[in-house]
């Protein structure tokens, strides 16, 4: 290790810092900044289990602290007292949203949370756009580079995309915003006209040289970008929310790599690329769990006719509606209980109630799995985690693919507030909008109890659901956590 | 650092983070959301660098502008994805 730290060093000396510039490189900066970089790296690796996570967001920590110290001792800091100020307001800021955020509320958090490193992206470029000095982006003939002015318009492009694509996608999570699709005519011809004129404003950008005919450029590029992230996220609906939430999570990364090129930061190339790929991952396991392309949901407008669909007056088929004293009578007879929670359960903030429930349940020997859809919530993993808000323990919460098989044992399938996630339309129905999602084989579970406000809604997909209608499915109308509560009472 | 060493770098840690991320368990995905958002955050290098250094009093604005929201982004994100993950536990008692 002492060997390859020394090789590593005697490398960081031997390359120019700021080639642009001739400026000696410190190889000790380059070395700080790389060891940020591998503690973020080892922060996602925490991740993969609950056991080691909170070390591995130790290590986060550690790689900003050292990333911010090594830029402050490394320039001549001329405003430490402004910077200090700065900084201080913001951790203020942030750290009380922290401590008081609803997690029901995460994913509108996060939705803004993304927003603020795309607008930090942006005021980034064109801080370095107009102080390119400070940033060594200086040629000898006094102008900025034309690869540095590519990787500035594009950190500035994606940034400013992922600020208002985020903007947009955190008002519709909050309910600020109709959830619903907007749809503007010949949208797919503005949306890629708009990208298009990005593209050659950056290839102008870079060619063009002087303040004067770059600023009307890069002015151009950054309101057609902020432009171009409220036009992308407008047409798509609630229920694609997470693989939104995903992509711009996605794009941020991208922003603050592309910013990384600029400054020739190792801590921000690593960082980027990891946010990068992460985000793009999560958007594809989203996809994935729709059985629904990458495109089709950034094409947007799924779900749009949700209204029409719903308030269609179908043909009534009988279903069985039963109350809290018969549900808890048949779940206390069970052995094997399968819950399976979606947003309606984040929507009633049953998941306290919820576990109550399971708790009363175990101690009477009922056996009590939790079964997670990919796809379940506005975000990934938002159902996981308000299970454990409300302590429930994790070896009891499972994903689709490894629980499925055991609806066939189970006695009884709990549903609460989830819908598309459990209809069957997706395996039989090929002119189901669903078709082709997997979902729980709840069928199989020898008794289905689904919780659900009325009969009036369907699912996001707008579609019916046969599981309301079979011999074996009690319908427990009401509000989720309500529900759950006379269940507990009954089961006392 | 000229443009390819920065690529070669780029290029590398995308891979990385391609393994790393598909061996986060989907459970803590939310907290990888969270998380991944603090640490995109270390673009408060780069408003530092324009907040700190002489020569551009616009420069300097935007570059505290930009420290202020990746702070709130650092210490959010940061504080958040704690809370979220001191709340995943093995039960201990019934």
């Amino acid at each position: 290790m002492g060997r390859f730290v020394s090789v590593l060093a005697v490398a960081l000396f031997a390359t120019p810092a700021h080639a642009a510039t001739g400026e000696p490189v410190n190889p000790w900066v380059a070395l700080a900044y790389l060891v940020a970089g591998v503690f973020f790296i080892l922060a996602l690796r925490g991740l993969s289990s609950p056991s080691t996570s909170r070390r591995g967001n130790r290590f986060g920590m550690a790689g900003m602290l050292i990333a911010v110290v090594t830029t402050l001792v490394t320039h001549d800091v001329a405003n430490l007292v402004e910077i200090a100020i700065a900084i201080a307001i913001g951790g203020l800021i942030g750290f009380l949203i922290a401590r008081r955020i609803a997690m029901t509320a995460m994913p509108e958090l996060v939705a803004a949370f993304h927003s603020l490193v795309g607008l930090a992206a942006v005021l980034v470029g064109w801080a370095a756009y107009l102080n390119p000095g400070a940033f060594g982006l200086l040629t000898a003939d006094g102008g900025i580079g034309a690869v540095s002015k590519v990787e500035m318009g594009l950190g500035i492009a994606i940034g400013a995309i992922t600020f208002s694509g985020s903007v947009i996608a955190f008002a519709k999570l909050s309910g600020r915003m109709s959830g619903s699709p907007i749809l503007l005519p010949a949208r797919h011809v503005i949306n890629l006209g708009t990208l298009a004129a990005i593209i050659v404003l950056t290839a102008l950008f870079a060619m063009t040289t002087g303040p004067a005919e770059t600023l009307p450029l890069i002015v151009a590029l950054t309101v057609l970008a902020f432009v171009i992230g409220f036009l992308l996220i407008i047409p798509i609906g609630g229920a694609d929310m997470p693989v939104v939430v995903s992509m711009l999570n996605s794009y941020s990364g991208w922003a603050a790599a592309a910013m990384g090129f600029t400054l020739g930061n190792t801590a921000m190339i690593i960082t980027g690329a990891l946010v990068g790929s992460s985000g793009a991952i999560l958007s594809y396991i989203m996809c994935r769990a729709m059985n629904r392309s990458f495109l089709s949901v950034i094409a947007g407008g799924f779900g749009a006719d949700d209204a029409a669909a719903g308030g269609e007056a179908k043909e009534q088929r009988p279903y069985k509606q039963g109350s809290a004293d018969d549900a808890a009578f048949m779940l206390e007879q069970a052995d094997k209980v399968i819950i399976i929670p979606g947003y309606g359960m984040a929507v009633a903030q049953a998941q306290h109630a919820l576990r109550e429930m399971t708790d009363i349940l175990e101690e009477k020997g009922v056996e009590v799995k939790f079964a997670i859809h990919p796809v379940a919530g506005r975000m990934p993993g938002h159902m996981n985690v308000l299970l454990a808000e409300a302590s429930v323990d994790y070896d009891k919460v499972f994903e689709l693919e490894d629980i499925n098989s055991e609806f066939a044992q189970a006695d009884v399938a709990f549903i609460i507030g989830a819908n598309d996630v459990v209809n069957p339309a997706a395996k039989t129905d090929k002119s189901s909008p669903i078709y082709g999602m997997p979902v729980f084989d709840v069928d199989k579970a020898k008794q289905v109890f689904f919780i659900k406000r009325s009969m009036g809604g369907v699912g996001y997909a707008g579609v019916d659901n046969d599981v309301f209608y079979m011999d074996q499915t009690m319908m427990l109308l009401s509000d989720a956590k309500k529900m759950v509560e006379e269940i507990v009472k009954a089961l006392d | 650092m000229d443009f390819i060493s920065i690529l070669s770098i780029f290029v590398l840690a995308c891979f990385v983070g391609y393994y790393v991320v598909w061996s986060v368990t989907p459970a803590l995905h939310t907290p990888l959301m969270a998380v991944t958002n603090a640490i995109s955050s270390v673009i408060i290098v780069g408003a530092l660098i324009a907040a700190a250094e002489a020569g551009s009093p616009a420069a300097k604005w935007l570059g505290l502008a930009g420290v202020v929201l990746a702070s709130v982004n650092i210490f959010g994100g940061f504080a958040v994805t704690e809370r979220m993950l001191a709340m995943y536990k093995k039960k201990e008692k019934k």
